[in-house]
């Protein structure tokens, strides 16, 4: 495969992938932590928060290098993702900073499974995703 | 275990004894025990001796009797040297042989009830002690107690009358033994209470005085000292409160061994007279006027005692403050415990045996669906007023068990057998005087239990089509969990701790099938009238999961115990095994710990991340042009002028004002200016503190400067053309104010706020207002003060809310500083002072009850269960820190909690299960203070034994939480459908286990008959309700008090009690406090039970109605309510006039006894019939149709569709 933009996307994207996979151990530890009263919630997001927007951005991203280098193969794969951060953060609780995590609700123990589920599931996407783009 | 402890050598006690010798229990004098505790030798027998023959104390009378034989066992085996008591022995540690001779800390007590003893007494004491000396003295000694006994007993006989005030109740407890005996000795804690004013100042000189022996002349010394010194000296036992034993020890030398000591001291708490309105707090140094005999006498007391130069001598360890306020209480649990002296054997024999039986050799003791007997189902909702914590445990039989027949019964079943007395409290007040029989009964009930009923009452199958009158005429009880009599006995009481479902499902699968919601109601920091308080040196606890040790824990031998919730073995610490309560070693079992499901430790400092802080008060008040004129400044400073020596604190207590209205203004109260000085910051969007050192005083010194200040407020602003409100840039200031020390900030607003951070919009479209869709806007507009309240929290500053708004205030914004700060918030729609009296005067009587309420500051409260269950959610006001710890920055009496619970692991290897919570806190006084509830409930494996054991008030309350949140999180109709849907899914699952069952008809269990009921009525109420003109503060009002509101008061704001009072009589009539309060039987919510001819009282919690219709009895119009005849009666009345004749007395006092019931006291509306106010009456007639919802056979027929669907 000639160089071509295509491939320079598919090898942003793998590093990229790489840095979002630490962003989605980040976060489940992050919730383990905090399930195991380890942290804080108040400092636990406000760790966490300023780390929600960059990595929908990253995602984002990559998305529209995608969508640049007409990929609608990969970029249909990552669409359903994109929407659902687009949607994660338009439903994301009153506040005035950025970020998702409110430390008055994420001790629920709904929400706390609720994204700590998200957090495995984004991890195997990205992981996945990392393989797919290192051979595709 | 008592096997184990053959009682010994009694008999040589026996001689000794004092006039008391029945009443050999000597109740719980904690003593404490030491390592050193050694040479149990032939003391120590007799020690045990006497637990045998009396295990559990309670009686007062035997208390003191067991003194007095306390001393003739020092005597013998020891010589004068011993005075110091056992402590010494302990510190010195080895070789004195010395004896068991532990003194009760109850005795103490006794030493301090009689107040004058102190002073008058004291000389008897004295000699008594030289008696003590010299073994000949017995008798005389015996004499000179005797001589201290009547004193005491008089002052009992005071205490119960006062407690006749209260709800008098707590007697049927009793038979809990000992906590009774324990709270008796708590009264010991006054005496101790000197003692630790002292200790601070003390406790430095004390460990220097390093007297190896403790001389007579010290000991003399002592005596004179303080009555502590004095009871120390002459018992000599360790039982003795702290702070006797730490002056001892300080004395003897070694203040290591000291250490050891754990001395216990149960103190009644009496942290709340309060329940009903008739008694100040306690927590204020003013007593009620009930109390007031005992009360001087204890107060009197206690300056003298103070004034000794004790201090030297006071204890280094233990902050034996216990209860310094609680002193003056503390007569009247004393009280208490006296008036059935020979209870004891009887409950011993019954019951308490077995207890140890089951506790200690099987762990699971109890088969899951055993029908319980009798146990009559304690008291609910309604009467809390009149049943006082204290009889917490021993309720179920102290109240209808005599009347009612053995057999299954839960909550339902009193409701359905008339037979007894309309009110609870009727009956456990009647039942006192008899109260010792019960002990009998109480034993055979543990018999009656064994018959198992087919079919349990609660599971009879109710056609709730058919049944026209579902509503029971007297008030619903919670129903009793279904344990083993011994364990139903110590369980923590429902007024307290609650449970959605008394008999536990086994797996999350069996719960899911139920479709009942799984959850607890706290009520954590209620107004108890009685408590054990326990002063030790270690609190023992599981060494996993730490929880307190607790009544239902087993002891697998003597120095074993098993958690009973992570199942792990943890030793018993050594002092641990002496138990001060009976002076006797070897019985861990029988500790005031192990014996009580709610007692309170005195905490170390261990658990405290600082010195405890003072108590610090900080009011922020709007003074803008509204402000003024709605006029509630003058309100607020005449209560505070009248409060200010009650609020709850110690010589710390700060102070501070700050008002605002587009600008700040702080006032500088420094201890030495002639005139409060006020000053002004205009800089709103950086505020700063003008002079951050002087503007939170002390109260105290700056007390004339507070006064003038206070005076002088209502006029400042008359004048003022100021119409914005900068509350966000004041609300920050008050922070900056607060952080250094945390307290409470109580914010008045009266307006939307307009300037600087936090401003927000009318968010309100009045059009909407009855709009049946969608109701938007019910979470908040910005985060500021979400975050704010965060950063309180942080700092411990709790930030109260007083809204009092004519229009639109955003409250579902504002009500986040209170929500997440654990604050409080009070509303008072359209408030004026003239135009709406009966407002201004709700204020000023809820403004009483804030100010002088007890207060805990810095506390974090822990929920803990067995290993399986796992909180899930929460509710109330708090910042969850993590996944069972809830932090509260202030803790008040009138807080609620709830948790939903899930199974997370299948329960089948455990027939038990238990809840903790323990709610660590700093009383006003500074003193760290750990309140410890448990609650233990059955494991059932079968769905109908899910149904039978469903407590219907809890289950509403919890609902009515989820569906407030989801109402903020997703939508009103959603939260309304889930409401619904709880009531098809529930009866549905119901209809599937029954197989015999017409599917035609709506069944539910005899425990669920009120569901559907309370469901409606939850519908119908303010927050949920959807087509009926509802402001939105007055919803988010509603939604707020809903998740803060404890469950006895929430049940009456979703289902209101309807009585008729036009025809009082004194049949089924209580006596309480002297008067005579009829109990009309409750009628349902319905306009078929008014009648022209009548008048009816519908108490909602926080409003009274009196709708008076129109044919209405002349006699009655005119014996009541003053007036001659229906027409002359004006529009707006709120107030029964005191008229001197039968009927009028009667409605007074019945409606006098309903206010004293609650906290807050409630508003009284006189309605006319064809009044326009009859609409806001007719309203809560919830089984009736209204244009926007259903009636309550529609809604049955209703939810039956959903069911056939």
């Amino acid at each position: 495969m000639a160089f071509t933009f295509a491939a320079f996307c598919y090898m942003l994207a793998l590093l990229l992938t790489a840095a979002l996979i630490f962003f989605a151990i980040w976060h489940i530890i992050a919730f383990d932590e905090l399930k195991t009263d380890y942290k804080n919630p108040i400092d636990q997001c406000n760790t966490l928060n300023p780390l929600v927007l960059p990595e929908y951005l990253i995602h984002a991203f990559f998305c529209v290098m995608f969508l640049c280098a007409a990929e609608w193969l990969t970029l249909g794969l990552n669409m359903p993702l994109l929407a659902y951060h687009i949607w994660r953060y338009m439903s994301r609780p009153v506040m005035s900073g950025p970020g998702l995590y409110d430390p008055t609700t994420i001790m629920n123990a709904d929400i706390l499974a609720y994204c700590q589920k998200e957090g495995w599931c984004k991890l195997a996407f990205y992981l996945l995703a990392f393989f797919y783009y290192l051979y595709g | 275990m008592r096997a184990l402890y053959p009682p010994c050598h009694c008999v040589l006690t026996w001689p000794f004894l004092g006039p008391a010798q029945n009443q050999m229990q000597v109740p719980s004098g904690y003593g404490l025990h030491h390592q050193n505790y050694i040479a149990p030798s032939g003391h120590y027998s007799q020690g045990p001796g006497k637990m045998t023959s009396l295990p559990l104390d309670t009686q007062c009378g035997d208390y003191y009797s067991a003194l007095y034989t306390v001393p003739t066992q020092n005597v013998t085996p020891n010589t004068v040297n011993q005075q110091p008591g056992a402590q010494q022995l302990y510190s010195r540690g080895p070789p004195a042989p010395h004896i068991v001779g532990s003194t009760l800390g109850s005795f103490q007590g006794a030493a301090s009830s009689a107040s004058h003893l102190h002073t008058s007494a004291s000389q008897p004491y004295s000699s008594f002690v030289n008696h003590y000396n010299s073994p000949a003295m017995y008798s005389a000694s015996s004499s000179v107690a005797s001589q201290g006994f009547p004193s005491t007993c008089g002052h009992y006989a005071m205490s119960t009358v006062s407690n006749a005030a209260y709800p008098s109740v707590s007697y049927p407890s009793l038979p809990a033994g000992d906590t009774y005996g324990q709270m008796f000795t708590s009264q010991n804690a006054p005496t101790v209470r000197p003692v630790k004013d002292n200790s601070f100042s003390g406790q430095n000189t004390a460990i220097s005085h390093p007297s190896p022996l403790p001389p007579l002349p010290s000991q003399q010394h002592h005596q004179q000292q303080s009555l502590s010194g004095y009871s120390t000296l002459t018992w000599s036992s360790p039982g003795l409160p702290s702070t006797q034993d730490n002056l001892i020890r300080n004395h003897t030398g070694s203040l290591a061994v000291a250490n050891n000591n754990p001395t216990i001291t149960v103190a009644d708490s009496l942290s709340c007279p309060v329940m009903q309105n008739v008694q100040p707090p306690k927590s204020s140094p003013v007593v009620s006027t009930v109390l007031s005999g005992s009360s001087g006498s204890s107060s009197t007391r206690t300056p003298p005692t103070a004034n000794h130069p004790v201090e030297p001598v006071t204890s280094v360890t233990q902050p034996s403050e216990l209860l310094q306020q609680k002193g003056v209480d503390s007569s009247s649990t004393t009280s208490s415990a006296s008036p059935m002296p020979n209870s004891y054997d009887a409950l011993e024999g019954g019951s308490y045996p077995d207890m140890l039986s089951s506790s200690a050799s099987s762990p699971a003791p109890d088969p899951a669906p055993e029908p319980d007997p009798a146990s009559a189902p304690a008291p609910a909702s309604a009467p809390a007023p009149v049943v006082p914590q204290p009889s917490k445990m021993a309720k179920p039989f102290g109240y209808g068990y005599p009347t009612l027949q053995p057999g299954y019964q839960n909550a339902t079943a009193p409701l359905i057998s008339g037979v007894q007395p309309s009110n609870p409290v009727y009956s456990g007040f009647q039942q006192y005087p008899q109260y010792p029989g019960v002990n009998q009964l109480s034993s055979s009930i543990g018999g009656l239990s064994l018959q198992s009923s087919p079919q349990p009452e609660s599971l009879r199958p109710v056609n709730l089509t058919q049944e026209r009158n579902i509503l029971p005429m007297t008030p619903v009880w919670a129903p009793v969990p279904n344990l083993n009599a011994d364990l139903k006995k110590l369980n923590c009481s429902p007024d307290s701790f609650r449970c959605t479902l008394t008999n536990i499902p086994q797996t999350q699968a069996l719960l899911n099938k139920a479709k009942l919601p799984l959850g607890l109601l706290l009520h954590p920091f209620r107004d108890l009238t009685q408590l054990p308080v326990i002063t030790s040196n270690t609190i023992v606890r599981c060494r996993s999961c730490r929880t307190y040790i607790n009544p239902f824990v087993s002891f697998i031998d003597q120095r074993r115990w098993k958690c009973n919730l992570c199942y792990r073995v943890n030793d018993v610490p050594e002092e641990f095994m002496y138990n001060p309560l009976t002076r006797s070693y070897g019985e861990p079992h029988k500790r005031p710990e192990v014996q009580n499901s709610t007692v309170e430790f005195i905490a170390s400092s261990d658990y405290m991340l600082r010195p405890p802080q003072p108590a610090v008060y900080l009011f922020v008040l709007d003074v803008s042009h509204n402000a003024v004129e709605a006029g509630y400044l003058t309100i607020l400073c005449q209560s505070l002028l009248e409060n200010l020596d009650k609020l709850p604190g110690d010589s710390r207590t700060r102070i501070g004002f700050m008002t605002f209205d587009s600008t700040i203004h702080f006032y500088n109260l420094q201890e030495g200016l002639s005139q409060p000085q006020m000053l002004i910051v205009s800089d709103i969007d950086d505020v700063f503190l003008p002079t951050p050192d002087s503007l939170l005083v002390n109260l105290y010194e700056s007390k004339e400067l507070i006064k003038d200040l206070l005076n002088a407020l209502p006029n400042m602003f008359t004048n003022t053309r100021e119409t914005h409100s900068a509350l966000g840039p004041a609300l920050q200031a008050a922070f900056k104010l607060m952080s250094p020390t945390g307290g409470r900030v109580s914010v008045f607003q009266t307006q939307l706020p307009s300037l600087g951070a936090g401003l927000l919009q009318s968010r309100e479209d009045p059009n909407q207002r009855s709009s049946t869709k969608v109701v938007q806007h019910l979470g908040p507009a910005t985060d500021f003060y979400k975050k704010l309240a965060l950063d309180c929290s942080g700092q411990q500053t709790a930030v109260d809310l007083f809204l009092l708004s004519s229009q639109y205030s955003d409250l579902a914004s504002l009500a986040c500083m209170s929500k997440y700060s654990a604050g409080c918030i009070y509303y008072y729609p359209s408030f004026h002072y003239t135009h709406n009296p009966s407002q201004a005067e709700k204020l000023q009587k809820d403004l009483k009850r804030y100010l002088t309420r007890k207060i805990g500051f810095e506390a974090v409260m822990r929920i803990r269960c067995t290993k399986g269950l796992s909180m899930h959610t929460f509710h109330g006001n708090f910042f969850v820190r993590s996944t069972d710890l809830l932090s509260l920055a202030n803790i008040n009496p009138d807080a609620g909690f709830a948790v939903q619970l899930s199974i997370e692991e299948s329960l089948t290897d455990t027939s038990l299960v238990c809840f903790q919570t323990a709610l660590l806190y700093t009383s006003s006084k500074g003193e760290r203070r750990i309140r410890v509830h448990t609650l233990c409930l059955p494991v059932v494996s079968s769905l109908a034994d899910v149904y039978a054991g469903v407590d219907v008030q809890a289950a509403i309350c919890l609902l009515a939480n989820m569906a407030v949140d989801r109402s903020v999180s997703s939508s009103l109709s959603d939260a309304r459908d889930a409401l619904v849907n709880a009531v098809v899914d529930s009866l549905s699952a119901y209809g599937s286990t029954v197989s015999n069952l017409q599917h035609s008809a709506l069944m539910a269990p005899s425990s669920l008959k009120l569901f559907p009921l309370y469901v409606l009525a939850l519908l119908k109420q303010k927050a949920f309700r959807t087509g009926t003109s509802t402001r939105l503060d007055d919803r988010v009002y509603a939604m707020c008090q809903i998740k803060s509101q404890p469950l006895v008061h929430l049940m009456k704001m979703i289902h209101p009690n309807l009585y008729r009072i036009d025809r009082l009589t004194d049949e089924g009539a209580v006596h309480v406090n002297d008067r005579i309060v009829p109990q009309p039987p409750l009628q349902k919510l319905s306009a078929e039970k008014l009648t022209r001819e009548g008048a009816f009282l519908m108490d909602c919690g926080s409003v009274f109605y009196i709708w008076v219709g129109k044919g209405c009895d002349n006699n009655f119009i005119e014996d009541v309510l003053g007036y001659t005849n229906f027409a002359s009666i004006p529009q707006k009345m709120t107030h029964l006039p005191e008229l001197d004749t039968l009927s009028s007395e009667r409605a007074r006092s019945f409606i006098t006894w309903l206010r004293d019931s609650r906290p807050l006291s409630p508003i009284l509306h006189i309605v006319k019939d064809e009044s326009p106010a009859k609409a806001e009456f007719f309203q809560h007639l919830i089984e009736d149709r209204t244009e926007a919802a259903f009636s309550y056979y529609e809604f049955l027929l209703h939810v039956q569709q959903q069911i056939c669907k």
